[in-house]
This record gives C-alpha cells, sequence and structure tokens, in this order.
C-alpha cells in the first residue's frame, strides 16, 4: 500500500487511512482527512522532512511520519 | 456489465481466481445504462439480476463504469444497489478522465456510496490485483442494509406491499421491477403476468411516467453524490509563486544551507557590534547615575549599597537588553516572514542525530543572547524528550554575559594579528569559543539521548507558511515579550544576588574592614589620592567574606590555574557572569569604574605575578583555562530558576548544574595542565 512517503514530487494523491492513532489525530485536526487530496510539494536534503501541499497550504512532516499515511493515487 | 465500445452482445462467462481461496466464475454481461432494456439482448440482465433462482444469479455485482462519464454511468450503479445486491464499482478509463483533466476521487466515492470502489484500466489491465481484493472483501462482508436510492414505496406504498407480500419479497425495488418488467421476466408464467396487469389496473400505475420519475429521481441523487467526488484537477494545491520560488532556493541541498549560514552570520554581527552603541550609553547613563547618587546622599553604609549594590545591579541586567533585543527581534522577523519554518526543515535531519529537533534551533541561536527566554522557548518543541535535551544543552551556547569576559581574556593573551585580511586573531578565537559552545551543546545531546527514557515519539508534523512580509505588531510583542521574560525572571534573581554579593564583599569578619584605611596606610604610607582609595578597597575586598571564600576554595581551583582573587570574581560571577569583569577590577585595586576598553585592568592584570611562580599571572594557560572554564560552567541562577519552571522540578536543574560543572572543572584543568 503506497504512503505519502512514497510520492515523488508534484505527485497528487488521495488519503485514504492512517496506520497510527495518535499521529493521525494530529493529522486529522490539521485537515488531513481521508478523501482528501494531496500533492509532494517538496524534500528536504538529506530526505527528510518532505512537505505536501494539503487544503491550500503546505504541510511538512518527517519521513517516518509521512509513511504511516496510506494513499491512494489521484486519476 | 459495461457500456463501453467492446460491448458485450450475450452472456459470456468464466473462470476467475479471485485468490488463493477464491475461485470465481465470472459473468460478462452487456453493457447498457439502465435496468430497462431498450433491446432485446438487455434484457438478460434483468432477467438474471431480478431472480435469485436463476443460475447465474451473482453473489457480487461488479459495475463498470467509464470514468469520463461518471454521472451516466451511476443510474444503473444505483438501480443495481436497490436490488440489493452485493456490488463493486469498477472506474473504468480513467486515462480519458484525465484528459479531459477531470479528477476523480475514488475514496471519497467509496465512502459516500458505501461500496469499494476500485480504479482499473480495462485496456491494459491495470488494477485487476485491488479488483479481485474488492470482490473478495464484498463476498465476506456484504452490505445488507443500505438505503434505497429510489424507494417505490414513496409513492405507491400499498401496491409495493402487496407485490411483496404475494412474491415473498424482502426488496422494494424488486418489487417494482416485478410491476415494471413482469412481461420480459422469462421466469413468469403467462397467469403471473396477467395477474399483474391487473394489479397496475387496480392501482392506476403508469409504468412510462413512473419509469421516468424514477430516471429523473436517481439522476438528482447521483448528481450529490458524485458532485464533491469528480473535479476538475485543482489549482489550489499548487503553491503561491514567491514562495515556490524562495523555497528553491532556501530548501536547495546547498544554497538553502548557504544562506542560513549567512543569516546567522548576520545576527551576530548585529547582535555583538550593533548593540555595543546602546549598551555603551547605558553604561555611561549608570555611571552617571551612581556619580549622582553618590553626590546627592550622604556617604555611607546604605549609599553604598545602593550605588554600588542595587543600581550597579539593576545595571547589569540592563546593559544586556540591547544584546537580547537585537537577537530576539531578528529571530522574530525570521518567524514572521516563514523563513525560520524552512530552516528547522534544513536541520532538523542532523538535530536528529544528536537527540534534537529541527526546531531545537531557535532555542539553540537564541541562547546566543540569553538562556533563559531561550529555554521558554523551547516550549515549542512537542515531543517531551527531545525539548529536555534541549532545555539541557542550550545553556552551553555562550550568551551575551559571557562575552564581557572572553573579550578581556582574549586581549590579554592572544595577539591582535590579522589573518586572512579582515579575520584578527581575537576574532577567531572568539569565533572558536562560540563554536565550542555550540559543539559542545551537540556532542552532550548525544550523549545524555542514551539516558534518558521517552515513552512517547513527537511529531514533527509542522505547517510551512508562506513568505509574508513580517506583521511588526507580531514582531514588536515577540521582542517585548523575550525582553520581559529576561528582566522580570533573570533579572530578578541577578539583582538579588548582586545585592547579597556586594555585603559578602563589603563586610568581613572582625574589624579588619572597619580598620582598612589604617591597615594600608600603614604599609604603604606613600600612596595618595585615587591610587590610596583602591588599595583600600582592595584590602577591603580581600578581608571580606567573599576574600575569605576564595581564599577558602583555593586549594580547589589551583589545579586550573586560578587563586584566590580570581576565586572571589567566580563566586561574584554566579550571580551573574558579566560581574566577573568588574569584580576583577575591584581585586586589582583599580576601583569599579567600568573601562571600555578595559585598559587599565588589562594592564592591570598583565602586570600581575604569580607569586609562585614569579612569572606573569595571566599566561596563555590560565586564561584559557578560564574561557574554557566559562564556556561550559553552569553559573548562572537565572538559568537554573528557569530549568526548574521548565520542567517542573528540581530534578533536571540539578543534573544539568553537575554536569556542566564536571564537564568545566574537568575541560579547565586540562587545558591549564595542557597548555602550562
Amino acid at each position: 500500500m503506497r504512503t505519502i512517503a512514497d510520492l515523488k514530487i508534484g505527485e497528487l494523491a488521495i488519503i485514504k487511512a492512517f496506520q497510527k492513532v495518535d499521529l493521525s489525530l494530529k493529522l486529522l485536526e490539521m485537515g488531513c482527512l481521508p478523501g482528501v487530496e494531496v500533492m509532494l510539494d517538496f524534500v528536504a536534503p538529506f530526505g527528510d522532512p518532505l512537505g505536501i501541499q494539503v487544503n491550500g497550504y503546505c504541510l511538512a512532516m518527517r519521513r517516518e511520519e509521512a509513511a504511516t499515511v496510506f494513499v491512494e493515487d489521484s486519476i | 456489465m459495461g457500456n463501453f465500445p467492446s460491448v458485450t452482445v450475450e452472456k459470456k462467462s468464466g473462470p476467475l481466481t479471485l485468490d488463493d481461496k477464491t475461485e470465481a466464475i465470472v459473468i460478462d454481461l452487456p453493457g447498457l445504462y439502465s435496468l430497462y432494456p431498450k433491446a432485446l439482448d438487455e434484457r438478460v440482465v434483468i432477467d438474471i439480476l431480478a431472480n435469485p433462482q436463476h443460475r447465474d444469479y451473482p453473489d457480487v455485482v461488479v459495475v463498470v463504469a467509464d470514468a469520463s462519464n461518471l454521472k451516466r454511468n451511476m443510474l444503473l450503479f444505483t438501480q443495481v444497489a436497490d436490488l440489493g445486491l452485493p456490488v463493486v464499482l469498477a472506474l473504468n478509463m480513467l486515462d480519458v478522465a484525465r484528459d479531459k483533466n477531470l479528477q476523480i476521487n475514488a475514496v471519497k466515492l467509496a465512502m459516500k456510496l458505501g461500496v469499494a470502489v476500485v480504479r482499473i484500466n480495462a485496456r491494459v489491465g491495470e488494477g485487476l490485483t485491488n479488483l479481485k481484493s474488492a470482490i473478495v472483501q464484498t463476498l465476506e462482508n456484504p452490505v445488507t442494509h443500505r438505503n434505497y436510492y429510489f424507494n417505490p414505496a414513496d409513492q405507491f406504498p400499498e401496491l409495493i406491499e402487496e407485490v411483496k407480500k404475494n412474491n415473498q419479497l424482502s426488496n422494494n425495488y424488486l418489487a417494482l421491477q416485478y410491476v415494471q418488467q413482469h412481461d420480459i421476466f422469462s421466469f413468469f408464467s403467462t397467469e403471473k403476468r396477467v395477474a399483474f396487469d391487473k394489479l397496475i389496473e387496480k392501482y392506476g400505475f403508469m409504468e412510462s411516467g413512473f419509469q421516468a420519475a424514477e430516471t429523473m429521481h436517481r439522476y438528482a441523487v447521483i448528481d450529490g453524490l458524485v458532485k464533491d467526488s469528480v473535479k476538475t484537477i485543482a489549482d489550489f494545491l499548487v503553491k503561491p509563486p514567491w514562495t515556490k520560488r524562495l523555497d528553491a532556493v532556501l530548501l536547495h541541498p546547498f544554497w538553502g544551507y548557504a544562506v542560513f549560514l549567512f543569516v546567522l552570520f548576520i545576527i551576530f554581527q548585529a547582535v555583538f557590534t550593533l548593540a555595543t552603541y546602546p549598551m555603551d550609553m547605558i553604561d555611561a547613563g549608570v555611571s552617571s547615575l551612581n556619580d549622582w547618587l553618590n553626590q546627592q546622599l550622604p556617604a555611607g553604609a546604605l549609599t553604598n549599597l545602593l550605588t554600588d549594590g542595587l543600581v550597579a545591579g539593576i545595571g547589569g541586567v540592563v546593559i544586556f537588553i540591547p544584546q537580547i533585543a537585537f537577537l530576539f527581534l531578528l529571530v522574530a522577523l525570521l518567524e514572521e516572514t516563514g523563513y525560520m519554518a524552512r530552516v528547522m526543515v534544513i536541520m532538523d535531519k542532523l538535530m536528529r542525530k544528536f537527540g534534537l529537533n529541527g526546531k531545537s534551533v531557535v532555542p539553540l541561536i537564541s541562547g546566543v543572547a540569553c538562556a533563559v527566554p531561550a529555554i521558554m522557548s523551547a516550549r515549542g518543541i512537542g515531543n517531551r524528550k527531545e525539548r529536555l535535551l534541549t532545555i539541557l544543552v542550550t545553556p552551553l551556547m555562550s550568551c551575551s554575559a559571557r562575552l564581557p569576559i572572553f573579550t578581556i581574556l582574549i586581549a590579554l593573551v592572544v595577539p591582535a594579528t590579522s589573518v586572512f585580511g579582515f579575520f584578527t586573531l581575537q576574532g577567531l578565537t572568539l569565533m572558536g569559543l562560540y563554536l565550542l559552545g555550540l559543539i559542545s551543546a551537540l556532542l552532550s545531546a548525544w550523549a545524555i539521548k542514551g539516558i534518558v527514557k521517552s515513552s512517547e515519539t513527537g511529531y514533527f508534523v509542522m505547517e510551512m507558511p508562506t513568505y509574508k512580509v513580517p506583521r511588526w505588531y507580531h514582531v514588536g510583542l515577540a521582542v517585548w515579550d523575550s525582553v520581559k521574560s529576561f528582566v522580570t525572571e533573570a533579572g530578578k534573581i541577578i539583582v538579588a544576588i548582586s545585592i547579597i554579593l556586594w555585603v559578602l564583599a563589603t563586610y568581613g569578619p572582625g574589624d579588619s574592614i572597619a580598620r582598612a584605611e589604617e591597615t594600608v596606610q600603614k604599609s604603604n604610607p606613600a600612596l595618595q589620592g585615587t591610587d590610596f582609595e583602591n588599595a583600600v578597597a582592595a584590602y577591603k575586598l580581600e578581608n571580606s567574606y567573599a576574600g575569605h571564600f576564595g581564599k577558602f576554595i583555593e586549594p580547589a581551583i589551583a589545579p586550573l590555574g586560578y587563586d584566590w582573587k580570581i576565586g572571589i570574581a567566580l563566586l561574584a560571577s554566579f550571580a551573574a557572569r558579566e560581574v566577573f569583569v568588574g569584580t576583577m577590577s575591584t581585586i586589582y585595586s583599580i576601583g569599579s569604574v567600568a573601562d571600555e576598553d578595559n585598559h587599565t585592568i588589562k594592564a592591570r592584570m598583565r602586570s600581575e605575578i604569580n607569586p609562585k611562580t614569579g612569572q606573569p599571572m595571566y599566561t596563555p594557560a590560565l586564561a584559557f583555562s578560564l574561557l574554557i572554564f566559562y564556556v561550559f560552567a553552569m553559573m548562572c541562577m537565572s538559568t537554573i530558576a528557569t530549568v526548574y519552571r521548565e520542567t517542573h522540578g528540581w530534578k533536571w536543574p540539578i543534573i544539568q548544574l553537575v554536569y556542566m560543572t564536571v564537564l568545566a572543572y574537568g575541560l579547565a584543568f586540562l587545558t591549564y595542565q595542557v597548555l602550562k
């Protein structure tokens, strides 16, 4: 199952589910709900953290955090 | 069942392995738009789906829809679902949809419909594995009670009830289909068909009219369902242009760090150079105030307490406000513009190696001004362990108070030669000391991180704001907050301890203080005027409680190369490190007048002879030993108090005090022994 960490820059995807409950609460609060579209915006030097565009703003998170968010390809 | 070019004209079937334990027969039914057949060949569909006894009656129906025309294709889906059959929706021809710039949110659609929605590209065979698992899933958990997309019982309750009763049906829509298509069903006998004709007459049911109404109703429902799930490719996912451009540079593997280093350089330049102007002004102001007070008030102990104790103590706090204000101004600016978030991102991976967090950069940078507001700013770090480590190591970042000490000691033993044109050896040494602070902070964090238990993992998840012009009001607030915390938290303690130390330095056991003038006069009859006063001051200091304390600890600090005079200064600087220089001035009998270039104090210290060796006291070994000591020593009560407050207990401040003192003592000892 693909996660946000597997996306390429510019790739669109839709959030499907979360692997970790406590982290999911934080992400839900920030508007990352199942069914919401995201796009990978940048990857920091050394590959970590990365940033996604979601709900009109940019959200940064560590690669290990991104790997807990399952996504489905958009289109 | 599909409605695309390669339409099946008759029923075709074949076996299919769904997974390890499930084999299925797939029946490919002709494509059509609705269950009401428009042509003869389409009849077979409703014939099968309405008859559970039919040998081809399915366990699961996969409705294949053309994603580029989703709404139209949903009509059939709602009908099949209404029949109570387990359904899976397969979205096909997504490449065509993409060409039309449509974006379909399969997840949202699945949530709305309550069934599995799978994306496939039948042409190239994509998505079949997902489809198989969706089918298996649906087989295992068939959705039973679903609301009707269209409930015929709303319009014709008695008709539907009667049909259901007569035919032992539980599904309203199936009942309607019995009514609507009774002539088509191959499994109806002629009598049955006639019976339905009679029912239709009885209830005045208009077949075509009702079918039209059903279709329109379904489309209305579909509209609502599909609305949120089909969109044109979202532009809002793209960053605003300026933010995009700046991030390309500021998050760049090389330029990102280059810019950050440059920014740091600017900060330090501003803090150390620009701040000196207001600092000098404050210095002069405090001196004039003291002079004025001394003139206005009668000479005596209370006046001295006021001028040398209280006013000097307050002056010692106020003089650092420019540096602190400057640094926090710049940090606040960086945060307001949005740049600081980028710094945290590019530093996070590196920081994590030491058990810290990308967000730790703010406290660490701020610690160069003053550890008190810096430690408070660590509140932004969510992870308990990372925050604790940040708090524990931030005081190792050499704060403003250490600067006067560094400056004078460096000036004493490091020659003012230029290196590479515009660097001076002294400047480089100073930079080296700050770097030492930083490196030791990182290494200490690394060493401690194994010891601290951590139950939860914190998160880095953080919004990256778009770049914007700073809101000056917020910047002002941030500066005000940090200055205020410094003045009220640190300031209170510094002033209090200054007064205590003043008492300790002014009063002593016995009457040697009272008879100071006498004693000095006797041993140095030649001294006059200021020199005499200074000598008296030095004698008084030597015989005060502070002086006795200095002599008391001399054996302990001798291995570091210090004598009792330095011991006094060490004690005094425990209130606030900056007091060190003033105390040294007093000890060396030049009075406590602040001297900008430290000419006098420097000269005096240079000429000081070590009684044991007969050599100059302030050798490079001693100076560096002192410097190293001050880099590491936790000599600030205010910091201890702040750590106590921020960690809610004495455990960590005490651990911090111990480890830093050990570091300071040990490394200063090493330095002295190696260099001497």
